[in-house]
Parts: structure tokens; C-alpha cells; sequence
């Protein structure tokens, strides 16, 4: 056995020695397959390393990226990177990576520069693959970068630095220890530990979808609609409402019935969910209306406040579907002077 | 089963999971079928005789009716299935096998999980290419066709994604197998060794690294050692015999055994060879094991050894007392399955199970408990599977010991499924 596992690994050596000396070897299979031309390994050839290897020419500055962020990246990252519903958080989360709750942002957790411009590059806008010029992902790297106090907002970043700027959290990576968590001595068969003790339950969790399996037992707990938690809603203050809809003017119009990424506004207050005209609803947000979901104060507030989880309530599930990539307002005075500015601004 | 009783007194409870099923029909016969007994209440059967059903009086279904065919009706309900709440768009999302409703040890190719980061892409294989650059002697470009004409190995392996169980590192979460196990597949792929390819190229001396990239919207990309690339993974164009499916990265997909999922770029349109790791968004960002410490482990390739078991598991209740099947999964990236041990008490007391052959390196393995009859208590039922390199598999709270619970991937932590007197089974986690 050991003079076969021997044999095989002179021969992997063999190989990688051959494969290494063979500066000049000819093909095996000449015939099949070509040598890619510059013109089309330039084409394609878009990663960019560590050290800034393959960075192609161009640059950008925060200034000139937050312009870029604002029309293609905020819908579903936040304005301000803030991340809405499961989509990436960009900015911040310094000093949480201890925590209960860890925040992994670029910030707070990303190791090089250079892997901001080459997943940009290759993977986003998210349906849109590609479509951002070097000069624009290299703004966009700057404003990712500036946002986190990483670089300041004139710091101009091309091919010749994006190698060279040092992130936070790079000296908190290393290589893999494993294996672990292995038992000490002998491997017991007979009588090992105390009492069983029991410190969790899935099924009482509750959160594994109804249409698991065949036999999935889902508990009575969740077979009838939870009562909305949000009582009466105490007036706001419309003006400073105005400025909390910021967050959502990239979506909705407020004064007008027209849709854009989120349906118009206008009227809003009385209509039931998801039946405004024109509008692609999820199909969660329309089986919400269809159930007797109608947009007054409460559950306005409660939607905006947490809208996966509000939906959710209403349809008997953990999380619902809404095309709202936003996460919530966690201020109960931010919500209630949404609410005032809203009543205002959607009046017919 | 199905024991002819005329004592009541054991007939009721020995087949609770059944007993309700059987009252069921019994309210619409009349008691008279109760006290008939479960035979004919649970087969539909004439007093003395069994009906001869249409399917064996009529003609059945022409050839052709299907050209590719399909599980049976009653089969329907084996699909893959996903999450709602896990992912922000169902393109960017992951499903998961019914490895509850599956036996033997390969999964069939439409209920192979899927994980996309920007959607399955429906590629062309006559506009498809596979580019090898950097550094070597010669560029390549290979078509799909070109790939085709160049030998071929076929080999076993599964295929598991590093986030499985992801959910269940701070407790039970998920009731299910499905949902806590079923980011694991293993079909026969069948393709060209990837040092074949490399070779063509001609790999300059310097030269330790390469990396892979998807030809989908998200350009998946992923560092791979050389020594890993010229070892056993393979550019490959068919899955259990047939062409790759779309969602399982059609016309190719990098192999990669043993190592996460994630590295076995789908859609692959090109390798580069390089002097270094690329750092991609998936090996830094994500894909790296965050510590309690705050610090976080990089490069964490191999699946480490790990099994479930697979039936009985909160989608397969255990019908009644007496007779039944224990059967369940294990694997290791590190090699081959040595041994699978199942405890019924919460791992206080252990039984060797039988693995069932072929034992294949970085291959699911199925094992039974050969005998095995459930007594109607309630138990807590556990498997732990061991590798050829002496790896055992852990229990959670060891695993929680060294890595917190914030480390997502790589949770390959001992399972317990709590079955309780009504034979149903439920994801629990001892303390």
C-alpha cells in the first residue's frame, strides 16, 4: 500500500515537474483547439489581482462615483450603503466582527482594494453585468473606499494605486487550521456524557416552509394571522417626514400615481395592498390585499418598520416576498413623521 | 407491520403514525372496517380479496407519450425546494435535494440543488468558449465541440455547498433534511482532466495558482492551487451520463472534489494561471470562517467528513413499531468513509452501521442500521461518520467551542433527530 501511495505521488511530482520544465513542450492534441489572439484574451481577460496586476487603465475619485452609485447601485444597497432587505451592506460595521451580530462590510471585513473593482467589474449592476465603464468602476471603488474612511474624497484611484491601498482588516486573515474540534483518546462507544438535554427545536422555531416535505408538521402557532403589534400612531411631524422619505423617493413618487421601481403614491391612504394600476406586485404583496391588507396610519407603520416580517404576519409566515429591497426604519419618530409627510404629500 | 392482532390492546398503539390514517378511513366505512382490522382498512381492500385496479385490466401509456421521462405522479412531491427568507432575490439564491425522499448514494440530475449568484445562464454551447491564459507557453481557446473530441475519466463525487447547515449553527432551525443537509449532491461526472488542458497550455515554471471564472452574469470567480488543479479535478461536460444540466452549469463545469461547491465554477468560460491567489469577492467576502476572535480563516477548501441520517428524519415519520429503516448519507472531502456509528440516546451509547459499497473517495456513502426495530419510545437519534484519515466527525458543541457561531460555512456538526412517541420526528440540538 505505502510503495503504491509512493509510486503515485512520484508520479504527481513527475508531472509537476514535467508541466514546470516544459517551457517549449509541443501539444498532445495540437488539433484541437487555437491560441486565443491578444484582441480576444483582452476581451475577456478582466480580473484584477491583489497587487494590482490586470487593473486596466482609467480612474475615478469618490466625488465622481457617488454620482455612478446614486443612479445604479442605491435601489438595492441602500443611499448610503445601509444594504436593504437581504441585499449587501457596503459601509460601516467597524468593530463588530466580535459581536453577537457581526456586520461585514467592505469596511469592516474585505482584506484588498483590488477585489471591490474586480467584483464590480465582472458581477454588477446586478443584471447588468459589464456594462460600467473602467473610468466608472474605478469611482465606484473610490466612493466604496471613501465611504469607509478608507481614502478621502479627492484621492484619485487608478491602475497605479488600487494595489497599494491598505484595508483595515487585512491582517485578520488566515490560512485554514483545520482539522478541529477533533475528541481527545479514545472514541467513546459506551456510556459517553450526562443527561440529554434538549436546548433547541426547530419545530417550535417555527420558520422551515409549510411545503417542506410530505409530513411536515407545521405547529398551530403560525396557522392564524398574528394581531399587528402597532397600536394607535400618535401624529408626527410632517416636515421632518419629507426628509425621512428621502430613502424612498428613489423608488416612489409621491404625488403622482405613476410607477417607477416602487408603485406611485398618490392616494395612497385607503387602497388595499397591492392592487395599485400597472404595478408587478410579488405575489406575497398581492395575496396581502387579497387577504384584506388596506394602507391606513397603522399599517403603514408597520410595514415600513419591518416590511418582509410585516408581510409575513399577514400571510402566517416568518418572512414574506416585497419587492421593496429596503430593510425599515428602526426610529419610531422617523416613522411617525413619515407618516405625517405622507398624509400630506399622497392627498388626492 | 401489518400484524393480524385480535388483542386491541396492541393492535392501538402499534402503529400510531398509521392509526390515524387508518381512523380516518374507518369514520367513512363504519366501525365494522375497524374491527376488520388494519388489513383491510389500509389497502382499500375487498372483505375476502384485493381489487384488481385498471392499470392491470386497461392499456397503459404509449412509448413516446413522455420522450423524456418523468418521476411517477405520486412522485410529485420530490422536488428541490428553497427558502423564502434566506436570499434577496431568487436569482442570487440556493434551493436544496429532498436527500429525505432518495436511497443509494447518486442523485438524479433534475433535483441536484442549485446555486446561482446571478441566475442560471442558458448558454449557447456553439457560442460558448474556454480560454486558458496567463501564465503559459500558449493561449488557448477551446469550442464546447473542441472539448469534446479530447479523452475523457468519469468519476464519482459529491458535490457540497460550504454554507450547508449553514442555518443550524446557533441552534435547530430548520425541520427538515431537506433544509439542513440537502446543499450536498453526487453524480458521476464525466469530463477532461483539467491537467490535460493545463498542459496544452503549457504551465510556466513560477506559476502556483489559477483561477476560474463562470461565463454567467455574476462571473463567478475562484483561486485554485496548482497542486489541487493537476490532482483530480476535472473539465466537465456530462452528469450521470447525460449532457450537464443549464442549472448545473451547461455546456461545462470546473470539478473540483472534495473542495466546496463554490469553487466548481459552472458555465466556465476561462482559466487563468498566475503566480498568486486572486483575493475574488468570494474567497474574502465571503467564503472565509469568521472566528469569535474576529479574526476569520481564509482558503477553508475541503468539506470536512460529515453524515445524516436520511430516513427516519421530520419529512419521513416512522409509520409504526417494529420494523423499519434506518438509512443515511456520509462523506468526506479529505477521502473515503471508514466507518458511520448511530446512537439512539443522544450519543451516549453507539452501533457500528453497514456501509452500503461502492465506498468511493470524496463520494456519498449510504449506510444502514441493518435490524433495526423502534421500540415506540422516544429516541434521539444520531449518526457519526469517520474518514480515512482518522477525522471523526463532532458535535456541535465541540465545533462551537473552537469556531463560535458566526463562522456560516462549514458546519459539519453531528445531527439528532428527536423521535417522538407519535413516531414523528422532529430537528432538535442537545446541549
Amino acid at each position: 500500500m505505502s510503495v503504491l501511495v509512493k509510486r503515485i505521488a512520484l508520479t504527481v511530482l513527475a508531472v509537476v515537474v514535467t508541466v514546470g520544465s516544459a517551457s517549449a513542450a509541443e501539444r498532445q492534441y495540437p488539433g484541437v483547439g487555437r491560441e486565443a489572439t491578444p484582441a480576444e484574451i483582452q476581451s475577456w481577460d478582466i480580473d484584477v489581482r491583489p497587487d494590482g496586476k490586470g487593473a486596466p487603465p482609467g480612474h475615478g475619485t469618490a466625488v465622481q462615483g457617488e454620482r455612478v452609485y446614486l443612479v445604479k447601485c442605491a435601489s438595492c444597497h441602500g443611499e448610503f450603503g445601509e444594504g436593504g432587505g437581504r441585499y449587501p451592506v457596503l459601509i460601516g460595521g467597524f468593530g463588530t466582527l466580535k459581536h453577537q451580530r457581526p456586520e461585514k462590510t467592505i469596511g469592516s471585513y474585505w482584506p484588498y482594494a483590488s477585489t471591490i473593482f474586480d467584483y464590480i467589474k465582472r458581477a454588477m449592476p446586478f443584471g447588468n453585468a459589464q456594462s460600467l465603464n473602467n473610468d466608472e468602476v474605478y469611482g465606484l471603488t473610490a466612493y466604496l473606499l471613501f465611504m469607509n474612511d478608507i481614502i478621502t474624497d479627492d484621492t484619485v484611484v487608478s491602475a497605479e494605486n488600487i494595489g497599494t491601498i491598505e484595508m483595515p482588516n487585512r491582517v485578520n486573515f488566515f490560512d485554514d487550521p483545520r482539522p478541529d474540534a477533533q475528541p481527545k483518546g479514545e472514541l467513546c462507544m459506551k456510556d459517553c456524557g450526562g443527561p440529554i438535554k434538549v436546548v433547541g427545536s426547530a419545530r417550535k422555531l417555527d420558520v422551515t416552509p409549510e411545503t417542506g416535505g410530505d409530513a411536515v408538521d407545521v405547529s398551530a402557532a403560525s396557522s392564524a394571522p398574528t394581531e399587528t403589534q402597532v397600536a394607535a400612531v400618535p401624529s408626527g411631524d410632517a416636515k421632518a417626514g419629507r426628509s425621512v422619505f428621502n430613502k424612498c423617493k428613489a423608488c416612489h413618487l409621491v404625488d403622482s400615481a405613476k410607477n417607477r421601481v416602487g408603485p406611485g403614491l398618490k392616494d395612497l391612504f385607503g387602497r388595499a395592498a397591492g392592487t395599485h394600476e400597472d404595478y408587478k406586485y410579488s405575489k406575497d404583496m398581492m395575496a396581502a390585499g387579497d387577504k384584506g391588507l388596506v394602507w391606513t396610519d397603522e399599517t403603514i407603520a408597520a410595514f415600513v418598520a419591518d416590511p418582509k416580517g410585516y408581510l409575513g404576519e399577514q400571510l402566517a409566515k416568518s418572512r414574506a416576498n416585497t419587492r421593496m429591497a429596503f430593510a425599515g426604519i428602526r426610529s419610531e419618530k422617523d416613522i411617525l413623521d413619515l407618516i405625517a409627510y405622507l398624509k400630506e404629500a399622497t392627498k388626492p | 407491520m401489518r400484524k393480524k392482532s385480535s388483542n386491541s390492546d396492541i393492535n392501538v398503539p402499534e402503529n400510531e403514525g398509521l392509526d390515524r390514517r387508518s381512523f380516518l378511513r374507518a369514520g367513512l366505512a363504519g366501525s365494522t372496517a375497524l374491527a376488520a382490522g388494519g388489513l383491510a382498512g389500509a389497502s382499500g381492500a375487498k372483505a375476502a380479496g384485493l381489487d384488481i385496479p385498471i392499470w392491470s385490466q386497461q392499456l397503459g401509456i404509449d412509448v413516446d407519450a413522455l420522450p423524456y421521462g418523468k418521476p411517477s405522479v405520486y412522485e410529485s412531491g420530490v422536488v428541490r425546494r428553497s427558502v423564502d427568507w434566506l436570499t434577496a432575490t431568487r436569482e442570487s439564491s440556493i434551493n436544496f435535494t429532498p436527500l429525505y425522499a432518495l436511497d443509494g448514494f447518486v442523485t438524479p440530475n433534475g433535483i441536484c440543488f442549485e446555486r446561482h449568484h446571478g441566475g442560471a445562464a442558458e448558454v449557447d454551447p456553439a457560442q460558448h468558449h474556454l480560454m486558458i491564459n496567463g501564465m503559459v507557453d500558449r493561449p488557448l481557446l477551446f469550442s464546447v465541440e473542441d472539448l469534446l473530441r479530447l479523452p475523457r475519466v468519469s468519476r464519482f463525487f459529491f458535490l457540497e455547498c460550504a454554507a450547508n447547515g449553514g442555518m443550524e449553527w446557533r441552534n435547530a432551525q430548520l425541520n427538515g433534511v431537506q433544509y439542513t443537509h440537502g446543499m450536498v449532491h453526487c453524480v458521476q461526472y464525466t469530463g477532461v482532466p483539467l491537467k490535460l488542458l493545463l498542459e496544452e497550455a503549457g504551465v510556466k515554471p513560477k506559476a502556483d495558482w489559477i483561477m476560474v471564472e463562470g461565463g454567467d452574469s455574476a462571473g463567478m470567480n475562484r483561486s485554485i492551487p496548482m497542486a489541487k488543479a493537476l490532482d483530480d479535478c476535472i473539465v466537465a461536460l456530462f452528469m450521470n451520463g447525460e449532457r450537464l444540466r443549464v442549472e448545473q452549469g451547461y455546456p461545462v463545469r470546473l470539478v473540483v472534489p472534495g473542495f466546496e461547491g463554490n469553487m466548481w465554477v459552472k458555465w466556465l468560460r476561462r482559466i487563468e494561471v498566475g503566480d498568486g491567489a486572486w483575493q475574488a469577492r468570494e474567497e474574502t467576502s465571503k467564503y472565509t470562517d469568521l472566528m469569535p476572535d474576529g479574526r476569520a480563516r481564509r482558503f477553508t477548501w475541503e468539506m470536512d467528513c460529515k453524515s445524516v441520517i436520511t430516513n427516519p428524519c421530520p419529512e419521513n415519520p416512522i409509520p409504526g413499531k417494529g420494523a423499519n429503516v434506518l438509512t443515511g448519507l456520509a462523506w468526506s472531502g479529505r477521502g473515503t468513509v471508514t466507518r458511520v456509528d448511530v446512537s439512539m440516546d443522544g450519543g451516549r451509547n453507539w452501533l457500528e452501521a453497514r456501509l452500503e459499497g461502492p465506498v468511493m473517495p470524496k463520494c456519498l456513502t449510504r449506510f444502514y442500521l441493518d435490524g433495526w426495530e423502534w421500540d415506540g419510545s422516544e429516541v434521539y437519534l444520531q449518526s457519526r461518520a469517520m474518514d480515512d484519515t482518522g477525522y471523526v466527525q463532532p458535535q456541535m458543541v465541540e465545533l462551537q467551542k473552537v469556531r463560535g457561531v458566526n463562522s456560516i460555512y462549514h458546519n459539519n456538526a453531528i445531527q439528532t433527530w428527536h423521535v417522538l412517541k407519535s413516531g414523528e420526528v422532529e430537528n432538535v440540538r442537545l446541549g
